[in-house]
């Protein structure tokens, strides 16, 4: 996508890239609608397969990189893409935790190859499904399931300024006070893991009266411990429950992790 | 860099004797992980198996739950979940409108370059984009993996003040979605009409969306639940992708052109005006017509979204209550894209014991080869780039799930030397 002027000086050249994923994070960015044609004139969109055919070869100032790594393929992808890149920006639950498809972590990969098909022999995957941080040095990260695309917006707008982005660390419970949201937990007793879920959506879920499912994956400095301990003797959530919900799109990540790995045990 | 998709050709002469377009999209095995679940956590985690229509996952796979527990949805719900549908149905066909689509048609790389031969057209169709991610918006928090629907209905219902506001939005776009279908018919479309078996639900009242029978342009007529009777699933070795076939038959179509020639007569009266003006280009089945059958259901969402909001009065929950039991159950919904087939068992305390998901493209599939198999001898002499093109814009015009390989597609010519 290009449009600079003769004699305009040269535009950051980004890159989007897609392993393992959905794609929805790389849609929020064409979801950004208004901004999206500004942002075209810009910077230079080097490559970014989900919108165009253009494709320049690298190296690339700014990668956006959506999607975990599932396969030998990939693995030896990202190696390629971190060699071409300036700075590499990891997007979205899979990419910076390994995504709702890291639950194969906990699992026999080749036994569900069996289950799903008929022929598993003719597939290639890695037995795991890892963020781009178990493979590379990642320059830093935007989380959510999907991004949130005003931190998207905000991240490119500091890149072109030349400065570090600074997307908040804290739990989902300060958006809901500044929203005015009733507690779901305390109020309705739902298991929501705002308590221990990073900001950046909104507090979307407890806004619409439901709980939060954890999908922008740990704050800073969580409690999970503490917030395990309230769902099993407060609300009465059984071990089976209680792991899914700390083993779910972002369970991969420590913080989640030491909580469905005790399985409900010494909680 | 990346590769998700190539076409291998196998040439002798100038004579194609093997074609395969090889998928690589790692495999995600949602079927295998959702096993054990709890049936209420299903609406979360299907949306993840597509960014551009997470809608469709949850509501095939909400049917599903729902007939397996027996909750009945209260007619506003109903509605609800059909004005859900038209939000995804608006943005995911105004996506592949001006972003595959017509630059395929113009020649160019991408709906930015369209913007410079067009200026105006491109942001027309962003701002009529931007309706259909209020509309998910508003009932699901977010147009990207939605938080709001659940097992019988939804999490919260909206207010009649926001649906009045985004009814005034409405209007004042809905002439614009005509505007749209011009632009369109002025676009050089290519025309390959060919016999294909369309497949699409049918309702007795309403333009499909969330029920209805599942019926076939040579006379299929069945319920959701006899899906296995008339379909089945194979894999193939060059593809991490699942095909779908006909049983006792060979390749069929799904998606807006087999919706829409099977149910016209279900259309809103300025939708059916819409597809008069381009009825020639309706005559016969012709998969680059569904350029102007997406363009259509546009204008047809947009009039029914008004509809629904209309005729809205608020339930007396925003969702039924429900029991969890064991069971077996079938949801049949129309994504953007085609039908989408679940399957769900569950036991007794409502965790999923087996999940089968069949989605749109993977039935498309045996279409999309076929029209490469009929394309490859005419592009053996093309430079190979244009070739390369001429092969994605084949791929691209069934709309795939754009996980699939949409605009990288590796093509590799093996030439044999006749023996």
């Amino acid at each position: 996508m290009s449009g600079a002027a003769v004699g305009e000086p040269r535009r950051l050249r980004l890159a989007v890239h897609k392993f393992a994923s959905c794609d929805g994070c790389q849609l929020q960015i064409l979801n950004l609608e208004d901004e999206l044609l500004w942002l075209s004139r810009r910077l230079e969109i080097a490559h970014f397969p989900e919108a165009s055919s253009r494709s320049l070869e690298g190296p690339y100032d700014l990668a956006l990189v959506e999607g975990s790594i599932t396969t030998p393929r990939d693995a030896e992808r990202i190696r390629r893409v971190r060699e071409q890149t300036r700075t590499l920006i990891t997007i979205g639950a899979c990419a910076t935790a390994g995504g709702i498809q890291a639950l194969r972590n906990w699992a026999d990969v080749e036994e569900w190859k069996r289950q799903v098909y008929p022929e598993p022999q003719w597939l290639e995957v890695l037995p795991t499904s890892t963020p781009i941080s178990a493979h590379v040095r990642v320059d830093d990260e935007i989380h959510g399931c999907p991004v949130s695309k005003e931190q998207v917006l905000r991240v490119i707008a500091r890149a072109l300024l030349g400065t570090t982005p600074d997307l908040p660390g804290h739990s989902v419970c300060l958006e809901c006070k500044r929203r005015g949201n009733v507690c779901v937990v305390v109020a309705r007793g739902l298991p929501c893991m705002g308590p221990v879920t990073k900001a950046g959506c909104g507090a979307l879920c407890p806004g619409l009266g439901r709980d939060c499912y954890g999908c922008f994956g740990p704050c800073d400095d969580p409690n999970p411990e503490a917030l395990a301990a309230h769902f099993k003797q407060e609300l009465g959530v059984g071990p089976k429950d209680l792991v899914h919900r700390f083993r779910s799109i972002t369970g991969h990540h420590p913080a989640f992790r030491r909580i469905g790995d005790r399985k409900g045990e010494g909680i | 860099m990346e590769g998700e998709g190539a076409l291998h050709l196998t040439v002798e002469g100038d004579r194609v004797i093997d074609l395969r377009l090889e998928i690589y999209e790692p495999p995600r095995f949602f079927e295998a992980f959702l096993r054990g679940r709890a049936a209420s956590e299903l609406a979360d985690l299907v949306a993840r198996i597509c960014g551009i229509c997470p809608v469709a996952y949850q509501m095939s796979t909400l049917h599903a739950v729902e007939s397996i527990f027996q909750v009945r949805l209260h007619p506003s719900v109903r509605a609800l979940r059909r004005l859900y549908y038209c939000g995804e149905w608006i943005e995911s066909h105004l996506l592949h409108m001006y972003f595959l689509a017509a630059p395929d048609y113009l020649g160019v790389d991408d709906g930015i370059a369209v913007a410079r031969f067009h200026p105006g057209e491109v942001e027309r169709g962003l701002r009529l984009r931007k309706l259909g991610n209020r509309i998910l918006s508003l009932l699901g928090g977010r147009p990207v993996n939605p938080v709001g629907a659940c097992i019988g209905g939804f999490s919260r219902t909206p207010t009649r003040v926001e649906l009045e506001e985004l009814a005034e939005e409405i209007v004042r776009a809905r002439g614009e979605t005509e505007a749209a279908l011009r632009f369109f018919a002025s676009l050089p479309v290519p025309s390959r009409p060919q016999a294909i078996e369309l497949v699409s639900l049918r309702h007795p009242l309403e333009y499909p969306m969330n029920e209805g029978r599942i019926v076939s342009s040579t006379g299929l007529d069945i319920e959701a639940a006899e899906f296995a009777t008339a379909f089945s699933e194979h894999q193939v070795p060059h593809s991490t992708a699942l095909h779908c076939r006909r049983i006792g038959g060979g390749r069929y179509l799904v998606g807006p052109l087999a919706r829409l020639l099977q149910n016209s007569d279900r259309l809103s009266p300025s939708a059916l005006a819409a597809r008069e003006s381009v009825a020639a280009r309706l005559s016969s089945t012709d998969p680059y017509a569904s350029v102007f059958a997406r363009a259509i259901e546009v204008i047809y969402a947009f009039d029914e979204a008004l509809r629904v909001i209309r005729e809205f009065e608020p339930p007396p929950r925003p969702a039924a209550e429900f029991a969890p039991r064991a069971g077996v159950g079938h949801g049949a919904t129309e994504a953007p894209r085609g039908l989408l087939y679940v399957r769900v068992e569950t036991d007794d305390r409502g965790y999923v014991s087996a999940i089968r998901i069949v989605p749109p493209t993977a039935q498309n599939q045996a279409c999309i080869e076929a029209d490469l198999r009929e394309l490859a001898p005419g592009v053996l002499a093309l430079p190979h780039e244009q070739a390369r093109r001429a092969c994605e814009m084949a791929i691209r015009n069934y709309d795939p799930c754009i996980s699939c390989s949409t605009h990288f597609l590796t093509l590799e010519i093996e030439r044999r030397s006749p023996a």
